[in-house]
């Protein structure tokens, strides 16, 4: 079978935090609702979330990592075997570049996901059944409201960084602007500030497959007992297909065939690409929950960080918080134009900001891959920030 | 840190908004942030130099500036500094339209190679000539533009821009003799500049 991502990149240097838990708790009660910016409420909100190293005695050591579309709270160490590390395993450990030796690690699965915290899968205290479409729409402020939440309960005050990836970096990156004294730090990677067209397109198609399967029921699914994994493995397999690069693909499968040489001309599968598309979509169906599919694409399509600049504007005028934004020459989902957009509102709103793409065949998922310039770069920019005191006085601009 | 790198701190004002274009290492940026109060970014192609800029904790964008600098808006800053950087560029005169698109004030330092001891060593030895502060044989040196004085200071005004400070350096890096000063473009080792536009914005 084909290798997963975190698998593949097991050359890295650096040891693992070893066996971990993920951990859940309870956030927002019923008294004291999570209010989203749609203005609807929701209680009680769960989290599920894991933690690596130790926090120090001032509580300053804290790093917080976004993940992406699809990712958990597991994002290092082991559950059972210690060959199926957490997706973001190499990057994340001692002598890592997010060295566990030095830095307080916490990874939660975001809000609306499908992976131990509250999302449409969850059970609608109100009704007793699963929320299904029913439940409110949010948006990536909501999910950093939920991270914050976390975060207090953790008892810390401000973090050393937050990192993330993708849909991960759109949370830092609204974290930042809108809480600039919570981040000493922030790290972007395959980031962008607003999805362009075409990105909106693949997620359209991607929740048009789901919605359009028989076994959908309006997003009742659950409560039927069907499952719209039809739908489902379609729009993982499109999305997938978008992470990866022409020339990634072409090193990768070329025109192989899966069984032999020669071709079989019919309809099954039969080409190399196909098969992994295929193993991607059906691997993806044990893990994934179609509603949080739609929810957590819809997030994604609506946000834009600058879009407003009257209210982006002056909060980016306050934000004095060090970036980091990393962007790969192959990537075409989030190419290297939607990082350097950042950098340049960045910039022109005098946040300090360092910027490189990194070359690498990969994709989109290079952020997820060992690549030593890459990893080097967050490394020393983590280092740095740690050297940095935690509470930087505002005159300092 | 280089000598050449005091004359050129001094040159900007305390507190500005500074963008070093092939700020290498990062230590210009490094004395005017810790020392002097400023506001530092730095672009800079080399790996190495990236590397030691984010490790010293200054913002520094990796980007070639003879590309322009797109990541940068009209105006974001105060002042650019080119230090010892537009002769190792393949457009000089792009890279001083783009300084002086981003910020009024720009600060330009480059080494002379209108000096007489350049000139005679050309002339006797028939050779490509080095110096203390451009070392490198031709086949190494990143000086692809070498140019004088006199060439920096035509270009500068073909382009309409004037100068309010001009720094002649000697072959140390330090201040020029009295020979120097009065003839720059045969006996300065090196010159530095604070230029702006001669009349308000440039059309983009």
């Amino acid at each position: 079978m084909w290798a997963t991502v975190s698998s593949l990149s097991h050359t890295d240097p650096g040891g693992s935090v070893g066996p971990v838990a993920t951990q859940r708790v309870e956030l927002f009660a019923r008294d004291s609702p999570l209010v989203l910016e749609s203005g609807a409420t929701l209680a009680p909100v769960e989290v599920a979330y894991e933690t690596y190293g130790h926090l120090n005695g001032d509580r300053s050591n804290a790093v917080f990592i976004c993940h992406a579309l699809t990712g958990d709270a597991h994002a290092a160490g082991y559950h059972d075997d210690p060959e199926r590390p957490g997706w973001w395993d190499n990057i994340i450990g001692p002598g890592k570049p997010v060295d566990t030796d030095r830095l307080f690690v916490i990874c939660a699965n975001v809000l609306g996901g499908c992976m131990g915290t509250t999302g449409p899968s969850s059970v609608d205290p109100a009704t007793g059944e699963p929320y299904g479409l029913r439940f409110p729409l949010f948006t990536i402020r909501d999910m950093v409201a939920v991270h914050r939440a976390l975060v207090r309960h953790l008892g810390i005050a401000r973090l050393r960084a937050a990192i993330g990836g993708s849909l991960g970096g759109m949370q830092v990156m609204h974290w930042a602007m809108d809480f600039p004294d919570d981040l000493a730090a922030a790290v972007l990677v395959c980031a962008t500030s607003r999805l362009s067209a075409q990105n909106i397109a693949f997620s359209a198609v991607a929740r048009e497959a789901i919605m359009r399967d028989p076994n959908f029921h309006g997003g009742d699914y659950q409560r039927i007992g069907a499952r719209p994994d039809a739908g489902l493995a379609v729009a993982r397999m499109m999305a997938h297909i978008t992470y990866l690069s022409e020339e990634g693909m072409r090193n990768k499968f070329g025109r192989r065939f899966q069984n032999g040489t020669t071709p079989r001309f019919g309809f099954d599968v039969d080409f190399q690409v196909e098969s992994y598309l295929h193993h991607q979509g059906e691997a993806f169906l044990r893990r994934f929950d179609a509603n949080s599919y739609l929810y957590l694409t819809r997030v994604m399509d609506y946000f834009d960080a600058f879009g407003d600049m009257s209210q982006a504007g002056p909060k980016l005028e306050r934000l004095t918080t060090p970036f980091l934004v990393v962007s790969f020459d192959s990537d075409w989902r989030f190419d290297t134009s939607h990082s350097r957009e950042i950098v340049q509102v960045l910039s022109a709103h005098r946040v300090p900001v360092s910027f490189r793409e990194i070359s690498s065949p990969h994709g989109h998922d290079s952020f997820l891959l060992v690549i030593p310039e890459y990893h080097r770069t967050v490394a020393s920019f983590l280092r740095r920030a740690e050297a940095r005191p935690a509470a930087m006085p505002a005159e300092v601009r | 840190m280089r000598l050449d790198l005091g004359i050129i701190a001094d040159m900007v004002p305390h507190g500005s908004r500074v963008l070093d274009l092939g700020c290498g290492d990062g230590a210009l940026l490094d004395e005017l942030m810790r020392r002097r109060g400023c506001q530092g970014q730095g672009v800079e192609v080399s790996s190495e130099a990236f590397h030691a800029c984010v490790a010293k904790g200054i913002p520094v964008v990796a980007a070639d500036i003879d590309e322009g600098l797109p990541d940068f808006t009209d105006g974001s800053f105060d002042v650019v500094v080119l230090s010892q950087t537009l002769q190792a560029t393949r457009r000089p005169a792009l890279v001083l339209r783009e300084m002086m698109r981003v910020a009024d004030t720009g600060v330009v330092s480059f080494v002379n190679y209108g000096h007489v001891g350049l000139r005679l060593r050309l002339l006797f030895r028939g050779r490509v000539p080095v110096s203390r502060l451009a070392p490198e044989r031709w086949f190494e040196t990143p000086n692809i533009h070498p140019c004088s004085i006199l060439d920096f200071e035509s270009l500068a005004r073909a382009e309409g821009l004037v100068a309010s400070e001009r720094v002649v350096l000697g072959a140390d890096g330090g201040p020029a003799g009295r020979l120097a000063i009065r003839s720059p473009n045969a006996f300065a080792a090196a010159a530095a500049y604070v230029v702006h536009r001669a009349s308000g914005r440039m059309p983009n």
